[in-house]
């Protein structure tokens, strides 16, 4: 089951806690995978660490002409595209009263335009094969919301809304898009947290615990994988119970 | 009938699966090859690999019949 052999995988923020797991975990199933990411050296320790299959194409996701660059680049370098998983993201979390439009902008830009701009370059040779698979992450907060992440919020909750109509419009096409909503997982992005906020995040999470990107991960390996063929539009929330929905 | 015609023709047929009496030149893709949005999507992708053409996007608006995509690759196919 979930076996990936020959498909050509691209990951966004490969990078990343969570990018990296997904890469790991796709590459493990047997794909071909391409990493992407702003930061070349880390994407040469990861390509690396796993080995053979594995392709690097740098690419700054706030720009339009590096997104646009990247899905051909993969392309190219895969011979084909079957799975887009756009993990990219960013925070610049601040009171909504106090956002800066710059801030706004950022957020947007990198979590949800550079994701539109990526589907909307994959599909066309998905269409022609007959085949893909698309799994946007996005965040527990699209669905709950949260203080001081309007703009993330906002992102992700506009992932889930593309996800589904772009999954409507391509199912006949034998093309899947799914959207993982992670809650809160060990990553960079919640390193940060002192340890106040840490307990107060644990009360809140009825596992007890926070996620790790391989708990990420394996869900993405499912949405990839023909078994998952049936499931489309989907927010898949993996938050140890912390919403329920 | 032109080579022109004929290869998009071929192309037509082999995409919506319809009989080939039925591809004529004021033929609708949509109300008469019973063509989804999404067909026409891929019919102009199809023109544009076989005919090594950019179709952008306005132009590809206009391309409603097998005629209108024959006359658009005639004047713009190399
Ligand atoms: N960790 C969590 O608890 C959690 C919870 C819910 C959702 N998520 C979501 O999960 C995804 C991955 O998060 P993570 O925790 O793994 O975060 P992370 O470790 O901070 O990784 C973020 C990734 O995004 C990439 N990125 C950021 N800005 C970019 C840009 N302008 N161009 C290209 N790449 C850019 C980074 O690449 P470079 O470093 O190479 O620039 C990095 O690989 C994100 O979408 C996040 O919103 C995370």
């Amino acid at each position: 089951m979930f076996d990936l052999n020959g498909r050509k995988a691209l990951v966004t923020g490969a990078t990343g806690g969570i990018g990296g797991a997904i890469a790991r975990a796709l590459h493990e199933q047997g794909a071909i995978v391409t990493l992407s990411g702003t930061r070349r050296s880390a994407l040469e320790e990861l390509a690396a660490s796993l080995g053979e299959r594995v392709h690097i194409v740098e690419a700054n996701l706030s720009d339009k002409d590096s997104v646009e660059a990247l899905v051909p680049a993969a392309e190219t370098a895969m011979e084909g595209l079957d799975i887009l998983v756009n993990n990219a993201g960013v925070t610049r979390d601040n009171l909504f009263m106090r956002m800066k439009d710059e801030e706004w902008d950022t957020v947007i830009a990198v979590n949800l335009t550079a994701a539109f701009r990526l589907s909307r370059a994959a599909v066309k040779g998905m269409m022609r094969r007959r085949y893909g698979r698309i799994i946007n992450i996005g965040s527990i907060v699209g669905s709950t919301g949260n203080p001081g992440q309007g703009n993330y919020a906002a992102s992700k909750a506009g992932l889930i809304g593309m996800t589904k109509a772009l999954a409507a419009e391509v199912a006949s096409r034998n093309i899947t898009v799914n959207c993982v909503a992670p809650g809160f997982i060990e990553s960079p992005m919640t390193d940060v947290l002192n340890e106040k906020q840490r307990e107060g995040i644990l009360g809140t999470i009825p596992m007890g615990r926070l996620g790790q990107g391989g708990e990420i991960a394996s869900s993405v390996v499912y949405l990839a994988s023909t078994e998952a063929a049936y499931v489309t539009g989907h927010t898949l929330h993996v938050n140890g119970g912390m919403a329920m929905f | 009938m032109s080579d022109v015609a004929d290869r998009v023709k071929k192309i037509v047929v082999e995409h919506l699966g319809v009989d080939a009496e039925k591809v004529v030149d004021n033929a609708n893709f949509i109300d008469d090859l019973g063509a989804d949005s999404l067909d026409t999507v891929e019919l102009v992708m199809a023109f544009e690999e076989e005919f090594n053409v950019e179709i952008p996007d306005d132009a590809a608006e206009t391309i409603v019949t097998v005629g209108d995509a024959v006359k658009f690759l005639e004047k713009n196919a190399a």
